[in-house]
Formats: structure tokens, sequence, C-alpha cells
């Protein structure tokens, strides 16, 4: 059991890492373009400028009360 | 010009992997002796060749709008952590990785660790080779995969997979040290920019996204996220400065 947890963990920590909320970011991301593209909305500029928003949110709550290396 | 790119990434993100792997295998095989090590890295070297090979074509046979799909959400989580590593490395909230330092300290656990030999190796010598070139290594591999795949090109990222290994192997055999002076963040960036690039770019394609100038349309969501990290970067710098100023005590 503890050998399969490891296992999970180590894909967890592969692909989503440090902030789970970055990968849901995506998530909601790709699902909202899937949507408006399925209902003929051209939003080919959406993902770009959503993905920023979602790493700078993330970096800002990695850096609110580290200030050093 | 996406094959430019391809081999690129494939060649920067295997040379940094490389890098840190080779300052395991040379901690371990200074102190250790080169047999065990050397036979650990061709053993991890071996699995990593067969996961592209039993891998690569199983996902060339996967219908290409739903390989982009997943590819290249997995591309764009994956690069994201790579480039929130790289701007936080950068603005100075996180360390820099010191080849020197991870040297010091592996040459020191290999000297303390106890002598064990199992089937004619040393043990200690031949697993922390085996998994520090292959833990190093499976990165590579997702990447040779997800960005050949999506594109119908692993030979080419294979290719710049193997290239920069060749590189890394022969300035260590030169160097007969840690390659302390390769600007390590710096390709990180790099790669992490590409990445997250590729993936948003594939991943939308696969959601139903018709890019504006078909493939020209990568260059601008490169620049777009270059442009937004590098503008992080200075936010983030001006940030901790600011912080830093607020924090020291008044004399």
């Amino acid at each position: 059991m503890s050998r399969l947890r490891a296992f999970a963990h180590f894909w967890w920590n592969f692909v989503v890492g440090d902030d789970w909320r970055v990968a849901a970011g995506i998530a909601v991301g790709l699902l909202l373009t899937w949507v408006a593209e399925q209902a003929g909305v051209d939003v080919w500029w959406f993902l770009p400028i959503e993905v920023a928003v979602v790493l700078g949110a993330s970096l800002w709550r990695a850096t609110r009360s580290v200030p050093d290396a | 010009m996406s094959a430019l790119f391809l081999f690129a990434a494939s060649f920067l993100a295997c040379a940094v992997e490389m890098v840190e792997a080779l300052t395991i295998v040379l901690g371990v095989g200074i102190v250790r002796g080169w047999r065990a090590p050397l036979i650990g890295v061709a053993a991890a070297t071996s699995v990593l060749a067969l996961l592209v090979a039993a891998l690569g074509p199983a996902l060339q046979s996967i219908p290409i709008d739903a390989l982009r799909f997943v590819v290249g959400a997995l591309l764009l989580a994956f690069g994201l952590q790579w480039l929130r590593k790289a701007i936080l490395r950068a603005s100075g909230y996180k360390a820099l990785h010191d080849e020197e330092e991870a040297f010091v300290e592996e040459r020191e656990r290999a000297a303390g660790a106890a002598a064990d030999t199992r089937a004619g190796l040393d043990w200690y010598g031949f697993t922390v080779a085996f998994k520090g070139v292959l833990l190093e290594g499976l990165e590579v591999v997702f990447i040779v995969l997800a960005f050949g795949s999506a594109q119908g090109r692993i030979g080419l990222a294979v290719l710049g997979a193997a290239a920069a290994l060749a590189v890394v192997v022969a300035a260590g055999v030169i160097a007969r040290g840690p390659l302390a002076r390769v600007p390590e963040n710096a390709i990180k960036f790099g790669v992490g920019l590409l990445l997250t690039s590729f993936g948003c770019f594939w991943a939308a394609e696969g959601a139903g996204v018709d890019w504006p100038g078909e493939e020209i349309a990568l260059l601008g969501v490169i620049a777009f996220f270059a442009v937004v990290s590098l503008g992080l970067v200075r936010a983030l710098r001006h940030q901790r400065t600011k912080t830093l100023v607020l924090a020291r005590p008044a004399t």
C-alpha cells in the first residue's frame, strides 16, 4: 500500500507539482475554451491570457510571506 | 519552424537534466570507483530508451486532435511548473541550483555510505547512479514523447535529446567535474517557456481553437509568455526588494 501511495505521489508531483491550483486553472481554462468553441465563439486569445493569470496568481501566493531565497 | 523548436526544447531539457545527473554520477564515481556507477548509468539509460521505444509508436496511433489536447494539457501543466520555479529563482525567492554544492554533498554521502556488495557490484554506487539518471531522465522522456508525438516527429525529439546527452558527457569527461558554469536557470526558463507555449497552443487546438495564421501563431504565443514571464520576474524582484527594505531594522 505504501508503495502504491509513493507511486501515486511521484506522478502527482511530476504532473501537478507544488501548486494544484495551477493544474485546476488549466483544466477550467480548457473546459471554457471547449464550451465556447462548441458554441461557435472564436476564443483563441482566451487560454494564453487565462494561463498567464493562473501563473501570476500562483506566484503571488508563493511569495506573499517568503522574502528570502 | 516548429521542428527547430522541437529540437531545441528536447536538446535543452535533456542537457539541463543530464547536467544534474552528471553531478550525481561524478560525486559517486570519484569516491567509490567507476564500474558500478557506469553500469547504473547504462541500466537507467536502457530503461529510458525502452520507455520511448514502447510508448512512442503507441502514442502515434492515437488520433492527432485527441493526442494534442491531452499532450498539450500535460505539457502546459508540466511547463508551468518549470516556468514558475525559474521565475521564483530569477526573482530571488528560490535559491539557484548550485552544481558545485550538490557535487560536494554527493561526494560526502558517497564517502559515508557503508560498503555493500551485491551481484559483484558496489550497490550504493550502482543504485545512486541508476536512480539519479532514471529520475532526471524521466522528465526528458516525457518531453521527448509529448513533443515528438504531438508533431509526429519522435525521431527528431530523440535526436535532440541524444545530441544533448553526447554534449554533456563529453563536457563532463573534459572538465572532470560538475558543469557548474552551465546557466541552468536560464535554460530551465527557456525550456519552461517552450513547454508552456507549445502546451497552450496544442491544448487550445485540441479544444477546437483555430489559431489565426495557424503555426505562425505559435511565435506570438511564445512571445506573449516571454513578455509575461519577464514582467513577473521584474515585479517579483521589485516586491522582494521592497519587503526586505521594510523588514530591515531602523538604525
